[in-house]
């Protein structure tokens, strides 16, 4: 491992890392598709600026693209307000346009210059080492690299100091308002971050591609926990496995790291998904299962109480009766008497015949009361 | 280019024309079929469907190694429909709410479509050029055939449309109902979705994968300013997005190579604003008209009731005249009082008896005392105002 290769994971660890931990309230404050406005508009906000200062590493181009950001989540609720137009069609009403004016802005006249088009939707992850920050002759490593981490540290810092207001606002709107915290000021503020961690990945991953990092690392999470912290750090923790495991798999097929990057947080999502302890697709099948067995269970026990001692408890209490009475598939039937047997409710006797035990009659006759 | 010259350019032209009617034809169906997203609150799943077909174009390519425009489509189209099944499968299969499901299909499916289109980039055999224009659409590479593709497919959509209209009328407003009458609502609603996935790939080597969606929800947006009837709306929505699409894609391209996407949006774009402003009705000029005549009505009622309460008061016929500055002083705070008395003369319920004096006229007394007894005069006061076009007939804003 070089160390190009060590900085490039480097930077792609704090860059998803950065955006997932604004993303976590995205996804819980149903915010995410604003992540997608915010991430494409800011290239207006950057295309605008560059033209003014004519030099990409300018400081104003944050300052600009951030202020776009924010200024797209004012339009877009602007649009809303005026009850024309639904929230969702607001913004895929807004973000195209300010999108469009910038993309044709850089086609027409900064074709020559280093912004181009496909830099927009890739970023340029690879390339980003190239670019150092120097200090009086000294490399002081990628300029992305300070940058993001910048920006890294003030998302920490601004979760930390205003995590009660970030948490009450985010669960409980009427309470936060009570408390006298702003919604508004809250709101645009958070939204701010959002923009400005969004203009600092925009170099490294392209505008689409931010969107999967603040999304789905913290969605991933969700499903895994209920507790607020433990997601924050859990988001985190999967953002930054979906950046090291994504410039791998881009190593290996020799394509392009961004994508590939936003492409493992998609397989972490879904893993998730699919595997999540309780809530999980998985879980869920096999609770399902579970329960389909224990009813059955139940409706067994209570059948064999019935019948028990009774005149046609020869019969009925047969297990190849199951099938005609409880209309269960022979071997559904099997499955469920083993079960039943395994926890000491009923024995098996000669000829096919099913008797409760102790246990098992003290469970039928506590179930049929209940 | 002058307006002449590319006119003459769209008549005589062999390429332009092609380009124009591919456009056009494309910016019919989307902003058809776009009506019904918008109305369901799904104009985001637009974006995720062209962004989610990225993958498809590449893989179509990677397995077929042809460029051709069918098998890039289809495989665009079967990406969209997984990415929408993705889509609905997330919401209902977990807690995460549907914004959240679709940012992450749209930006995943993407990722991995940039991941197969720089794979395919990097390999040796170099056909693949030109996948890229996928991205932002490049309305110069219409051929007649993908002309005659947007043509034939779209003409089926829109026949489909035609066709289940109640169907999907039921599904747009009132699902529910629908169900009870016994209508299979999940396979219509599948139907639909499965148009607006064709409607989209169709458009996604015109406008490209990353704009596409705003050829869906633009139209439809603007035509929605302009009518409530979900017929009109269609129609409407459809000749907008084919002009949209033929002035876009003819600035494209004869403007030197600028991508024909964002052109084609900033044209709807610009078609949503003039909407918003200007449609009757609806439109956010015509409601600043209106609250500027309310509160003109408002304000002059004001100062009329001042005036029949100073008349009341001096217990006089209505000659009596009375200084500006104390129907001034009378409503602090909000000014415009000379103005509202020249309403009030131009109504003949008020006169300038000599200068800054005022008094009510006769009647004005009658106008005053319809506002204090709203059941006595509601009808005359009404009419009165609807002459006079302040309010919409029914009073309703």
């Amino acid at each position: 491992m070089s160390a190009l290769d060590v900085e490039i994971q480097l930077l792609a660890v704090v860059v998803a890392v950065a955006c997932a931990l604004p993303g976590v309230f995205l996804v819980l404050r149903r915010l995410a598709l604003m992540s997608d406005a915010i991430s494409h508009s800011i290239l207006l906000g950057i295309v605008l600026a560059f033209f003014w200062v004519q030099d990409l590493a300018h400081p104003l181009l944050v300052l600009a693209a951030t202020a776009t950001g924010v200024i797209t989540v004012a339009l877009v609720e602007a649009l809303h307000r005026t009850r024309r137009v639904k929230e969702d069609a607001a913004i895929a009403l807004v973000f195209p346009a300010l999108f469009s004016v910038a993309v044709l802005l850089i086609a027409r006249y900064a074709g020559s210059v280093h912004l181009d088009v496909d830099a927009v939707l890739l970023g340029e992850i690879a390339f980003s080492p190239f670019r150092r920050l120097e200090v009086a002759g000294m490399d002081l490593g990628p300029r992305s690299l300070w940058l993001m981490s910048a920006i890294l540290v003030l998302n920490v810092a601004a979760l930390a100091v205003f995590w009660k207001e970030l948490k009450v606002s985010t669960f409980d709107a009427g309470l936060a308002a009570a408390m006298g915290f702003s919604p508004a000021l809250i709101h645009y503020g958070f939204m701010g971050l959002v923009s400005v961690t969004a203009v600092g990945a925009f170099d490294a991953v392209g505008s689409i591609l931010v969107v999967a990092l603040m999304i789905a690392p913290p969605a991933a999470a969700w499903l895994l926990t209920d507790r607020l912290p433990v997601m924050v750090v859990l988001s985190g923790a999967l953002a930054a496995f979906s950046a090291v495991a994504g410039f791998w798999a881009a190593r290996a097929i020799d394509a392009s790291i961004a994508g590939s990057m936003a492409a493992m947080a998609g397989v972490v999502f879904l893993a998730a998904i699919l595997f999540a302890p309780h809530r999980g697709v998985v879980a869920g099948i096999r609770r399902r299962a579970r329960q389909r067995l224990d009813f059955a269970r139940t409706m067994l026990m209570v059948h064999l109480l019935n019948h028990e001692g009774g005149a046609r408890a020869r019969v009925e209490n047969q297990m190849g009766h199951l099938q005609e009475h409880l209309q269960w598939s022979p071997d559904f039937a099997r499955r469920v008497v083993r079960r039943a047997e395994r926890q000491g409710l009923l024995e098996r006797q000669s000829g096919g015949r099913l008797r409760l035990t102790p246990l098992g009659r003290e469970e039928a006759r506590h179930r049929m009361v209940r | 280019m002058s307006d002449g010259g590319l006119f003459h350019a769209l008549l005589f032209d062999y390429t332009l024309r092609t380009v124009a009617l591919g456009a056009g034809a494309l910016g019919a169906v989307a902003g058809a079929l776009g009506c019904f997203a918008v109305l369901r609150r799904q104009s985001l799943l637009g974006d995720a469907i062209s962004h989610a077909a990225l993958p498809g174009i590449g893989l179509a390519f990677l397995l077929t190694g042809s460029r051709a425009t069918p098998v890039l489509v289809l495989g665009a189209a079967l990406a969209g429909w997984i990415g929408t099944l993705f889509v609905l499968g997330i919401v209902k299969h977990s807690r995460i709410p549907e914004d959240s499901a679709l940012g992450i299909i749209l930006s995943v499916f993407f990722g991995i479509g940039l991941v197969i289109l720089t794979f395919v980039q990097r390999r040796p055999t170099a056909a693949q050029a030109g996948l890229e224009t996928f991205l932002f659409g490049q309305a110069a590479t219409l051929m007649v055939r993908d002309v005659l593709l947007i043509v034939g497919v779209g003409a089926v959509a829109l026949l489909l449309l035609a066709l289940f209209w109640k169907e999907f009328k039921l599904l747009t407003f009132d699902r529910e109902f629908g169900v009870a009458l016994g209508f299979p609502m999940v396979r219509i609603d599948v139907l639909l979705t499965t148009l607006l996935v064709v409607g989209i790939v169709l458009g996604l080597q015109t406008v490209g994968v990353v704009l596409m969606s705003a050829l869906v929800v633009a139209p439809a947006a603007a035509a929605r300013q302009w009518t409530d009837s979900l017929s009109v709306m269609v129609i409407l929505a459809g000749v907008l997005g084919g002009i949209a699409g033929v002035t876009g894609a003819l600035v494209s391209a004869t403007g030197g190579g600028v991508p024909t996407g964002p052109t084609i949006v900033l044209v709807a774009s610009a078609v949503v604003v003039v909407s918003l402003l200007v449609a009757p009705g609806r439109g956010l000029v015509s409601e600043l008209v209106r609250r500027f005549r309310v509160r003109r009505r408002v304000r002059a009622d004001v100062v009329l009731s001042d005036l029949y309460a100073l008349a009341a008061q001096h217990g006089e016929s209505g000659e009596h005249a009375h200084p500006v500055a104390v129907l001034r002083a009378m409503h602090r705070g909000q000014a415009g009082t000379r103005r509202s008395l020249g309403v009030l003369a131009e109504r003949g319920w008020a006169r300038e008896v000599e200068p800054d004096r005022w008094a009510i006229t006769p009647e004005g007394v009658e106008r005053a005392r319809t506002l204090f007894l709203p059941g006595a005069g509601e009808d005359g006061a009404g009419a009165q105002v609807e002459d006079r076009g302040v309010v919409a007939p029914g009073g309703e804003p």
